[in-house]
């Protein structure tokens, strides 16, 4: 696995809006097989960078190579570099007008041309893997948000991509439907799928990641094996953000003394 | 009862109610069938980054909005014969004020309808590598026409609704050939604007009924 060539490879990324610097001078290796998971406080530039690798974002400086090849110098085709980088976002934005099964569909069926019967087979085959084959006929309304959510992950992975990207995923679900969505993840991390993950459930990204990044203001603070990391995390600021996950038992404590 | 019925077999009477009930449905379907059009391209010129654009296309809608449809039907009709001596066809001015009116209901509704899109399902069709175009054919668009539908049909029954003013240009329209018919029954029979009145409301129910029955269909239909 430490020889695996690189997937996605980000040199001196920058990204501004206006006069404000979301992201300064950001590099990381993503290869064949890892499972990189961001973490890090709001608003320090995670989801942005997600967004800058499938171009829903301008980068200002920098270059992002897919596979060797840059997508940022020259004249890219983002339609076609899309469909080697599955995105999977917080609000699953299923398209409502279509059942699950359509929802799948459209992508490889349009973008990629290939034929309904061979690409509803495989869409088919990942929906009973996350446990969803008998809703392919439902419409997004009818389904939880953890469905949708499944849905959502299946419908990036019939693109058969290169790399998927996770943008805080569970952010928005019930805590009961946190987990099935995970388990999906995990599952695609055992089978070897390529990913970048941004979230904010600790014990999760412990579990998957092969290696934790940890970003704060724009820029990687450090990045290190999940073990490492989570007992001796080397730089303050991720001291301080671990700190916020931990909870004392102080108030029990007290009670006891009474 | 009975000379209720002789008010309607009398003459042609029955045929011209009829006649008047083929212009309002003529008048208003040519109108929004132009306003849908039109209101279209006026709608996309609206949600446009270029302020000018947008300024022009506001004061359109808001300066239509605020005239009576009235003043615009005497303004279009006297203003270019008195002035110009142009002479359009009253049915024509009626058309083409309606579809002003309607035009500029229409854009403001697919603007409604474009802007209330959330950003998130352009980025979701985007990022399973559809083209701009393909977004918008497969995504965009099928889901404003389902947000418009409610709209147009609304703005059809108020356009149906609206025709009576087209017989101040003296179009003879369902309830202008009503009226006539009042005039000359009324002097034998007293219950005969009742009658001719009541029927006239039948007659528009018979043609509002069903487009919003159409549009509920529409709207249960989509709701999945």
């Amino acid at each position: 696995m430490a020889v695996a060539r690189p997937v996605l490879k980000i040199t001196g990324l920058h990204k501004r809006y206006d006069q404000l610097e979301v992201i300064g001078n950001l590099s990381l290796e993503v290869r064949k097989g890892e499972v990189l998971v961001v973490i890090g406080p709001s608003g320090c530039g995670k989801s942005t960078l997600l967004r800058c690798i499938n171009g829903l974002e301008t980068i200002q400086g920098g270059d992002i190579e897919l596979n060797g090849q840059s997508i940022i110098v020259g004249h890219t085709r983002w339609n076609l570099v899309r469909q080697q980088i599955g995105m999977v976002f917080q609000s699953y934005d299923l398209f409502p007008h279509m059942t699950v099964l359509e929802n799948i569909l459209l992508g490889p069926m349009k973008a990629q041309g290939r034929e309904r019967a061979e690409a509803t087979k495989e869409a088919e085959a990942f929906l009973d893997r996350v446990g969803l084959l008998d809703r392919k006929d439902s419409f997004p309304r009818q389904l939880s948000g953890g469905q949708k959510q499944r849905v959502a992950i299946v419908r990036a992975l019939c693109m058969n991509p290169e790399i998927m990207l996770f943008d805080e995923v569970t952010a928005s679900l019930d805590p009961e439907m946190v987990r099935e969505v995970l388990d999906v993840i995990l599952g695609l991390a055992e089978q070897g799928m390529t990913m970048l993950i941004v979230t904010h459930e600790m014990a999760f990204a412990r579990a998957v990641a092969d290696k934790i990044v940890f970003m704060d203001q724009g820029s990687i603070v450090e990045s290190a094996p999940p073990d490492i990391f989570f007992q001796n995390p080397v730089s303050d600021r991720a001291r301080k953000f671990l700190n916020i996950f931990q909870f004392e038992g102080v108030k029990k404590e007290e009670r006891h003394n009474d | 009862m009975e000379s209720a019925i002789s008010i309607f077999l009398e003459g042609r009477n029955l045929a011209r109610l009829m006649e008047g009930v083929w212009i309002t449905l003529k008048i208003s379907a040519a109108s929004v069938l132009l306003s849908v059009v039109f209101g279209l391209l006026v709608g996309l010129l609206m949600i446009s980054r270029k302020p000018a654009l947008q300024a022009a296309t506001r004061f359109y809608l808001e300066a239509i909005r605020v005239m009576p449809i009235l003043v615009l039907l005497y303004m279009f009709y006297y203003l270019p014969d008195k002035n110009w001596g142009l002479h359009f066809e009253a049915q024509t001015v009626a058309i083409g004020v309606f579809t002003l009116w309607g035009t500029a209901e229409m854009a403001d509704l697919v603007r409604g309808a474009l802007t209330s899109m959330p950003a998130h399902q352009r980025e979701s069709g985007r990022a399973i590598g559809l083209t701009e175009g393909q977004v918008n054919r497969y995504i965009i668009i099928p889901q404003a026409v389902r947000r418009l539908i409610p709209g147009v049909i609304n703005l059809t029954t108020r356009m149906i609704k609206t025709t009576p003013f087209i017989y101040f240009i003296s179009v003879p329209e369902l309830l202008k050939v009503g009226q006539q018919i009042v005039e000359i029954s009324g002097m034998k029979n007293n219950m005969a604007s009742f009658w001719v009145y009541g029927f006239i409301f039948f007659l528009y129910f018979l043609m509002c009924y069903p487009i919003s029955c159409f549009s509920a269909y529409l709207e249960k239909k989509w709701q999945n």
